[in-house]
């Protein structure tokens, strides 16, 4: 099983962009999902840019992936999906049907973990179409996962999402900008102030869900550490790691390590719960509540 | 685009189906009685007799029956929905209404003769996604999901000539259908996977010092004082702390209703508009097929003078969410 990092989730400012990047260049991942996924005010990186962070990637030995905008409202934002399906250089992650739509029977992609492939008839369509691996959708659980890898296409790969808040929900409204009392249209990319996203709590002062722009994720961080030798054993390709603003680093590590060692230690998890932005979770890959946590090692 | 834009109603139930049909319905939308669609609560829709029944009604009246097979099968539970598509070709229904890529692609190589209207739990929200859908199954018609403006809404007609359907009338999902995991993240059940948002076996209420609070699954979503009035709880319609503030962070429990712009969408060039509700009351299906039934006529007949009558206003008001309504994402503020 290898190690990929997922597209970065927040407005970071650019220059953090580069810095992440230049790091991770030399982590142990094999792959790299870049581009905005969320939302398309947030422009700071031109297509460009993300070519060339594309390419020092490259050349440091990784599989570069462009992942497209989940939600296409705009022309501008269905253009900017095209130019990306185009590109021409690099595998493309597509996130809905309008990016399937572009590259199908054209080039090789990765069907992203926004399209709902619950089954087998929609992988076969998808494999037949171009797609190579497929991200499976964060709700399903190992054993859901384990019919569906049964009966797989031959040569698809299989992608789990492994650490991170998770991606819930996508919408037209803004929800950091309703909670700064601004229009979506003047939201002054105020996400530039949640790097993680905006803690959303409930009336018992309990974390719940993080809001970041259009998209709504967990306030947990889904984390399927103490899950890996399941994950190997399944014969899952790829294990998605998907970043945090700080301690990135070392949760790659930490990852790496236990791939390497192919067990579970009670301090890599306690390492990781201190690193982790948020509660650890892992009830969706065990058929439960996705907040809930399963099989605790303590 | 000259045809009459058709008016489609929600039937949880025979009796709501009737109802629909009487006040007016061109159309009725159905689902069978099992975890096939996004409406699966305990004591609706239709076995297979009640099915039949309802496609006599509504076809010895003149309306178009639609079932809607949108969930999402998985390897365990896939017969059940190709047996769903089996059956509803079967008994005779005008459309299926799906989702899920595989049992769209399961119905077009089965029964390439029934007609496919893509769901709105299908995420299409541009033309680009729609001709996807269209060159592979055919697709007639794509139900748009409620995150469009109406200027967004205007341009995937003009580029797509599949019939466009949006809705008019009903409960607002907030998140892109067919996208939003937050009822599984909380309760283990989702819209895409078992048909069921915020599931009613995962509620408890409880009277508190504090006030009277709802929980779903672990999470409070909303603790009400003594005079006010408790909502299901959905969870995006729930009070929760941001930024230091207690507030609907997500939406206020309120309606969509398109009555102020019907004129608007008849020109945008919609083909059928869709009112929400299989789970409520026959009664609820009885009203607000009244009123949008003469809404639509007097918007059609004369759409330079329309003007919303304050009697429909009223009469949606008093059996919408929130007793209130809003436009949602068709107008940009709301967004």
């Amino acid at each position: 099983m290898k190690l990929s990092l997922g597209p970065i989730l927040y407005l970071w400012p650019r220059e953090q962009v580069f810095d992440f990047y230049r790091e991770a260049a030399d982590w142990p991942v094999d792959t790299v999902y870049l581009g905005e996924v969320v939302c398309s005010k947030r422009n700071a990186l031109k297509l460009d840019d993300w070519l060339q962070i594309a390419d020092e990637l490259a050349a440091a030995g990784k599989e570069v992936v462009l992942s497209t905008l989940a939600l296409l409202e705009a022309e501008s934002e269905l253009k900017r999906m095209r130019r990306i399906a185009e590109n021409g250089r690099f595998m493309v992650e597509a996130n809905d049907m309008a990016a399937v739509n572009a590259v199908a029977g054209k080039v090789p992609f990765v069907a992203g973990p926004h399209l709902n492939a619950y089954n087998h008839d929609t992988l076969e369509l998808l494999h037949e179409l171009g797609a190579k691996r497929w991200v499976m959708p964060v709700e399903l659980s190992a054993e859901t996962l384990q019919r569906i890898m049964a009966g797989l296409p031959s040569g698809m790969e299989t992608e789990v999402f492994g650490f991170g808040r998770l991606p819930l929900a996508f919408s037209a409204r803004c929800f950091v900008a309703r909670a700064e009392g601004l229009p979506k249209d003047d939201c002054q990319l105020r996400c530039i102030d949640y790097s993680d996203g905006l803690l959303l709590e409930s009336q018992d002062e309990k974390g719940f869900l993080s809001m970041n722009g259009i998209q709504t994720q967990s306030a947990t961080t889904c984390s399927l550490l103490d899950d890996l030798p399941q994950l190997r054993e399944m014969g899952v390709d790829l294990l998605r790691l998907s970043p945090q603003s700080h301690g990135m680093a070392q949760i790659v590590s930490l990852f790496a390590e236990a791939l390497a060692q192919g067990s579970v230690s009670s301090e890599r998890s306690e390492a990781l719960e201190k690193l982790a932005i948020g509660e650890l979770s892992n009830g969706f890959w065990h058929g439960q509540p996705g907040m809930s946590r399963v099989g605790d090692v303590d | 685009m000259s045809n009459k834009v058709e008016l489609v109603c929600p039937a949880g139930s025979l009796p709501a189906l009737r109802q629909a049909v009487d006040n007016g319905a061109d159309t009725v939308y159905m689902g069978f009685r099992d975890g096939t669609n996004a409406r699966n609560f305990p004591g609706l829709n239709f076995d297979e007799r009640a099915a039949r029944q309802g496609i006599e009604y509504a076809h010895s009246r003149g309306s178009k029956v639609l079932l809607a097979l949108n969930t999402y099968p998985q390897p365990h539970n896939w017969p059940i929905w190709t047996a769903a598509v089996d059956k509803a070709a079967e008994i005779g229904v005008d459309a299926l209404i799906l989702a899920d890529t595989g049992l769209m692609r399961y119905a077009a190589k089965t029964h390439p003769d029934l007609r496919l209207h893509l769901s709105v739990q299908g995420s299409a929200t541009s033309a680009d996604a729609i001709a996807f859908y269209r060159e592979q199954f055919n697709i007639q018609r794509v139900v748009l999901p409620r995150v469009l403006s109406l200027s967004q809404v205007k341009r995937v007609i003009n580029e797509t000539d599949v019939e466009v359907e949006v809705f008019a009338f009903g409960s607002l999902c907030v998140m892109v259908e067919g996208r939003c995991y937050l009822s599984s993240y909380v309760t283990g059940e989702s819209p895409n996977t078992c048909g069921a948002c915020s599931p009613a076996k995962s509620v408890r209420w409880e009277e508190t010092p504090q006030g009277r609070n709802v929980h779903l699954g672990e999470v409070l979503i909303d603790r009400y004082g003594e005079n006010e009035s408790a909502g299901y709880p959905v969870i995006c319609k729930g009070r929760f702390w941001v930024n230091g503030k207690l507030d609907y962070a997500i939406e206020e429990p309120t309606s969509l209703s398109v009555l102020d712009i019907l004129p608007q969408l008849i020109e945008a060039g919609v083909s059928a508009i869709k009112v929400e509700g299989r789970q409520r009351s026959p009664a609820y299906v009885g009203q607000v097929t009244k009123v949008l039934r003469q809404a639509l006529d007097a918007a059609e007949a004369n759409p330079a003078g329309y003007t919303p009558l304050s009697e429909w206003v009223a009469q949606l008001d008093k059996v919408a969410e929130g007793s209130t309504h809003t436009l949602g994402a068709l107008e940009r503020q709301w967004q």
